[in-house]
């Protein structure tokens, strides 16, 4: 072998290596930087543009049948809030909850448990799907978030929906929040859901209303909801971007 | 034999063959082609090959080239980003959900042996291997070892970071998609597909040959160099065709949003957790397609081959067309 094609493999060699330590240490210093982080965020808007454009606006998330239930359905994050005021509440089996309704709206109420259940109602078997990658299939009930949106009559300026949870999530208090626009809002689909495979919702999935969101992935399905509000903006709330998880750089549009 | 020979000799349809000659250097033999094109050249004079020169041609035209280098820098980051995804729950399922009853199919994990050791385990199929180092278990930069799926080093980011892991994934993504498309558009309307990579009768006749060529590591030499052979034809065809969409049509799949599209479309692969673990199936079987075609590249020439995808320049030594 001519020595000429030794140096050029060591050069290839080093050119690899350096490449790589390059390559990785490069990536790692773009994760950390503000600009960069911004460009590869934008592919969020495309995505729910994208997805906006090629599904109707009605369009169903599959629904399954009793034999896909998962056997038990999986608690994930908080699985009891840490928080004296909700115990409270679940002490009395709920009786003294009250969701709040404001915002946006022009008549701004609060629904008791038993006023919830009392408005016409949606059972629908979904499959949850984790951010993190895994899946349950559930089987769950509730009113329909249009239904009470029809009552309190969203003002026309209001854009998003935001819910406001009992669990804490941080040292500071911070608790957990949500919010989706007004499309998936009316969505039939969309749920303030009391019931879990045909049992009241247990606390661990987020007694006594979470939200079903079913064309997006788990964390933007709140549990826990004490407080629903309709706004026109995000940048205001918290940290601004719209979710508790949104705050620490998980996707606003969590559809895919 | 000095400046510059023109021929206009026309062969091979619109290809004009114009003859280099440089003082000095050894000659070449360049072809201009109007239209971008691969193979689309014409053999050079035997009397010039006679004369002992290096012929040059061009091989891939610039959107195959500025295509593929987006494709390598797309797969180095949707891989270690997709392993990073992968490690905010790894394991494998096989169903509509991941809580059916029955156990993920591979499931990675750390725990202690009997002496209090932690150690990586990944199981697969109800069998259980020690994967300490790699899966389930390995240290990082700081050499603490940590549970986890995939290693640091395997990782974008390297740390447990699944947030910024999801953001370049599907940035990356669209941008393999878009050239994707573009590359669709190209290859039908520059008929590359049609003359290039779509075997023809006498490439299917020579594929036992084909097969036995790539196992001893022979590589066509001279005018059979211009033009894929059979094996690759076939490799370039099912990594296009059928392992990329594939793999895009899973990571779709694996979109809630997407699933609502038309109802139960997913469940034609299993359902959303056997598309996840079949996404997982090809990214590794991308990885094993760009292996062996790395491999291929340095066996017949690595730098040959490499300019010829950077400048688009081959060459062929004239003994190899000598024999011809």
């Amino acid at each position: 072998m001519s020595s000429q094609e030794n140096g050029r493999r060591r050069f290839l060699r080093r050119t690899l290596a350096a490449g790589s330590v390059l390559l990785l240490t490069g990536c790692e210093r773009l994760s950390r930087s503000e600009w960069f982080t911004r460009i590869l965020a934008s592919a969020e808007k495309l995505t729910l543009g994208t997805q906006r454009l090629l599904l109707p606006r009605k369009a169903m998330a599959q629904e399954f049948t009793e034999a896909d239930l998962s056997p038990s359905f999986r608690s994930n994050g908080t699985n009891n809030p840490d928080n004296p005021d909700y115990h409270a509440l679940a002490a009395n089996r709920f009786a003294d909850y009250r969701l709040q309704i404001g915002g946006l709206v022009a008549h701004p109420r609060a629904y008791s448990l038993d006023e919830l259940k009392a408005l016409p109602s949606r059972t629908q078997i979904t499959r949850h799907d984790c951010v993190e990658g895994w899946s349950a299939i559930g089987k769950w009930k509730g009113a329909q978030l249009s239904r009470v949106l029809e009552q309190v009559k969203p003002q026309p300026s209001a854009r998003y929906v935001v819910f406001y949870c009992a669990d804490p999530m941080d040292e500071t208090g911070m608790r957990y929040y949500e919010s989706i626009d007004m499309e998936d809002a009316w969505h039939a689909q969309t749920l303030l859901a009391y019931e879990l495979n045909d049992e009241p919702l247990p606390i661990g999935n987020g007694a006594p209303i979470r939200v079903r969101v079913e064309r997006q992935l788990g964390y933007k399905m709140a549990k826990y909801v004490m407080r629903i509000e309709l706004v026109d903006r995000l940048d205001n709330i918290a940290g601004g971007r719209g979710g508790y998880w949104e705050d620490q750089g998980y996707e606003w549009y969590a559809g895919i | 034999m000095a400046g510059l020979v023109r021929t206009n000799r026309s062969a091979g349809g619109s290809a004009r063959l114009s003859t280099l000659g440089f003082a000095g250097f050894s000659p070449m033999v360049w072809t201009i082609a109007r239209a971008p094109k691969f193979g689309g050249c014409t053999m050079p004079p035997h009397d010039a090959a006679a004369r002992g020169q290096t012929f040059w041609y061009r091989r891939h035209a610039w959107p195959v080239r500025l295509m593929h280098w987006i494709n390598v820098l797309a797969f180095f980051v949707l891989l270690p980003s997709g392993l990073q995804i992968f490690n905010a729950h790894p394991a494998l399922y096989w169903g509509k959900s991941s809580y059916t009853g029955r156990p993920p199919i591979v499931h990675m994990g750390a725990r202690l042996d009997e002496q209090g050791k932690p150690v990586g385990v990944t199981r697969m199929f109800g069998h259980e291997f020690n994967t300490t180092g790699v899966l389930g278990l390995s240290s990082g930069m700081d050499g603490r070892s940590v549970q986890r799926g995939f290693p640091e080093w395997l990782t974008l980011p390297g740390q447990q970071w699944l947030a910024m892991g999801r953001r370049w994934h599907f940035f990356v993504a669209w941008v393999l998609v878009i050239n994707g498309f573009a590359y669709m558009a190209y290859t039908l309307a520059s008929r590359h597909l049609t003359r290039d990579l779509i075997p023809g009768r006498s490439d299917w006749r020579s594929i036992g040959r084909s097969i036995r060529d790539h196992l001893l590591l022979r590589h066509p030499r001279g005018e059979a160099a211009r033009r894929y052979n059979v094996l690759q034809k076939l490799a370039y065809l099912s990594v296009i065709f059928v392992l990329f969409p594939l793999l895009i049509l899973m990571g779709w799949a694996m979109s809630p949003g997407l699933d609502s599209l038309f109802a139960g479309w997913v469940d034609w692969f299993g359902g959303r957790q056997s598309a996840r673990t079949i996404h997982f199936v090809l990214a590794w079987a991308l990885v094993a397609f760009v292996f062996i075609h790395v491999l291929e590249v340095v066996v017949t020439g690595f730098w040959n081959n490499l300019r010829s995808m950077i400048t688009g320049r081959y060459r062929i030594p004239a003994d190899e067309v000598e024999h011809e």
